[in-house]
């Protein structure tokens, strides 16, 4: 079910999305950074909050709290929804679509 | 529900740290711009006809300095040359990789490049000092060195500045750690957007005022190529943590950054009066300005060459004593604010470098030292620091190789690699350049070499 970069969970009402991580937070994701997965169908909608539960419990191979911090992302990683700044999408609210992409991109490493 | 851009009616794509605002892609690529122009302008950093290194290092901050330093050159006509000036500290899997990004970014901007080394300035990769000090101090090495090879790479290219990618949330957290230290002296230098005026060749920061989220994003939406991986031997601790502080502070309130800032420059100016200034010297070895009588890279150095790797860690009167230096008298009360007078690199209160006698192991060096006029001359020091470079290979290393032991003719003497890599001149067969007659030698033919920057683009 889980292979190195790419999840499939065949569901019905699945969300199929990319993810990338960059920046040095592909570091927490066996330095692969683009991630085609598709989350389950759920009863509730997708959101970036329930996302990062996912990420934590699918997706993320050590140190999570270098990624996740409480039910956020750790304060110094950007976000991008479709290229657009999660602080003007609603953050950690915005509902998932499909073919959406999410950027995570590290600002804590060494420039 | 889309935002739109506060200055047009695109679609807004990121929202701005400093003021809350909304802007697109190329509103915010105006006003990013901008900004850094009004900084340069407003500080004046650069005269027309100056020749500029940006200190390259191909991560996020200096990939995007490189990028504007070229295009507010030709948009504004600053009339500047400008240089890509990277260090290779010599450590595998992190800075070998980084170089790369910094060749490529050679050829995008098509800037003349140069890469100096550890190794060859100072005869010690990073991997080798770790080997022998092991991965507990070993960032005091790195900071020391790197910012001397900095000082040098630019000597050798006769630049007038030295422009750095330090942003503002590098000098906010540099505020922070200098207050938590009590380090007033420090907090009074770390906000100036220009450093080292007297006899080092200054430095600035663009950046100062820019945040590191919109230099990200500047180079994300730009594709800007940089490199990101962490230091393979353990970061910064205490900045660590100065740093994790200042981003939770961002989270809740973005405009924490610039005030921490403020709040740095405001404090500076108020304990002005207060604070003594270490009186700024030049290293009788090397001839790199120094509060005391050997810059801390000579005794880190003189310590590794030893084998004492710890020599110039932790308190400095007793890596004096390890070396054989001796205090003389000249004490001064040093107190509260006023103790970094006298003891320049740690927190004690006693035992102020006031002047020293070097008698350390080699009698034929230390001759030397005492003789070099240029030594103590800081009205001649910008013309000598060219030809005072051999004596950081030449004399600066002599304690290892002068004990003159087996040990240091057989393999290749620290000495000789820094004078050879200097001077341009093959090794002849010399032991080691510890001996006067050499050490000057070499310098003559050093001082020469100074008028023709050896570049390697």
């Amino acid at each position: 079910m889980l292979s190195k970069s790419k999840v499939t969970v065949s569901m019905a009402n699945s969300v199929n999305i990319c993810l990338e991580f960059s920046g040095g937070a592909e570091l927490l994701f066996d330095m692969v950074k683009k991630h085609d997965v598709s989350l389950p169908g759920n009863s509730q909608p997708w959101t970036i909050k329930s996302l990062l539960v996912w990420i934590k419990e699918n997706l993320l191979k050590e140190r999570p709290e270098l990624f996740v911090q409480g039910d956020t992302v750790r304060p110094g990683i950007l976000v991008l929804i479709n290229d657009v700044d999660w602080e003007l999408m609603g953050e950690l609210e915005y509902q998932l679509e499909e073919n959406d992409r999410i950027v995570f991109i590290s600002t804590l490493h060494g420039g | 529900m889309p935002v739109s851009c506060g200055l047009c009616e695109k679609r807004a794509m990121l929202k701005r740290p400093k003021t809350g605002g909304a802007l697109c892609k190329e509103c915010f690529y105006n006003v990013f711009e901008a900004e850094v122009h009004q900084t340069i302008t407003s500080a004046s950093l650069f005269k027309r006809g100056e020749t500029v290194a940006i200190a390259a290092s191909g991560g996020k901050d200096s990939t995007v300095l490189a990028h504007l330093m070229k295009l507010l050159n030709e948009r504004h006509d600053y009339g500047l040359t400008l240089f890509l000036l990277s260090v290779d500290e010599g450590i595998t899997g992190y800075r070998d990789d980084s170089l790369e990004t910094v060749k490529r970014n050679q050829q995008q901007y098509e800037l003349p490049l140069k890469v100096v080394s550890y190794k060859e300035l100072y005869g010690w990769t990073m991997d080798e000092i770790v080997r022998q000090i092991g991965l507990k101090n070993n960032c005091t090495f790195c900071g020391v060195f790197r910012r001397q090879a900095l000082d040098r790479g630019a000597m050798m290219l006769g630049v007038d500045k030295i422009v750095t990618g330090h942003n503002a949330d590098d000098v906010a957290e540099t505020v922070i750690m200098n207050v938590l230290r009590g380090d007033i002296a420090r907090l009074q230098r770390c906000t100036a957007i220009v450093t080292g005026t007297e006899g080092a060749i200054p430095r600035c920061k663009p950046f100062k005022y820019t945040y590191e989220k919109e230099i990200v994003m500047y180079a994300y939406f730009k594709k800007l190529d940089y490199f990101s991986t962490e230091c393979i031997y353990s970061p910064n601790a205490y900045r660590g943590h100065a740093r994790t502080y200042l981003k939770d502070l961002e989270s809740i309130r973005s405009t924490s950054i610039i005030d921490i800032i403020h709040s740095g420059e405001c404090m500076s100016v108020s304990v002005k009066k207060d604070v003594k200034m270490p009186t700024q010297g030049t290293c009788a070895r090397c001839g790199y300005i120094s509060s005391n009588e050997l810059c801390k890279a000579c005794v880190l150095l003189e310590g590794l060459n030893k084998g004492l790797p710890k020599l110039g860690i932790g308190k400095p009167h007793k890596a004096r004593l390890a070396l054989g230096l001796t205090n003389t008298t000249g004490t001064t009360s040093t107190s509260g604010s006023q103790r970094k007078e006298g003891c320049q690199s740690c927190s004690c209160r006693r035992h102020p470098y006031a002047v020293v006698n070097d008698t350390s192991g080699c009698k034929k060096d230390d001759g030397h030292s005492k003789d070099d006029p240029t030594a103590t001359d800081s009205s001649i020091k910008q013309e000598e620091l060219g030809s005072n470079f051999s004596t950081v290979g030449a004399v600066g290393d002599s304690a290892a190789a002068c004990g003159c032991n087996s040990e240091v003719q057989k393999g290749p003497c620290a000495s000789t690699v820094g004078v050879k890599a200097l001077c341009g001149k093959d090794d002849r067969n010399t032991p080691c350049a510890c001996k006067r007659g050499e050490a000057q030698t070499n310098k003559k033919a050093l001082g020469n070499s100074r008028a023709v920057p050896d570049l390697d683009f």
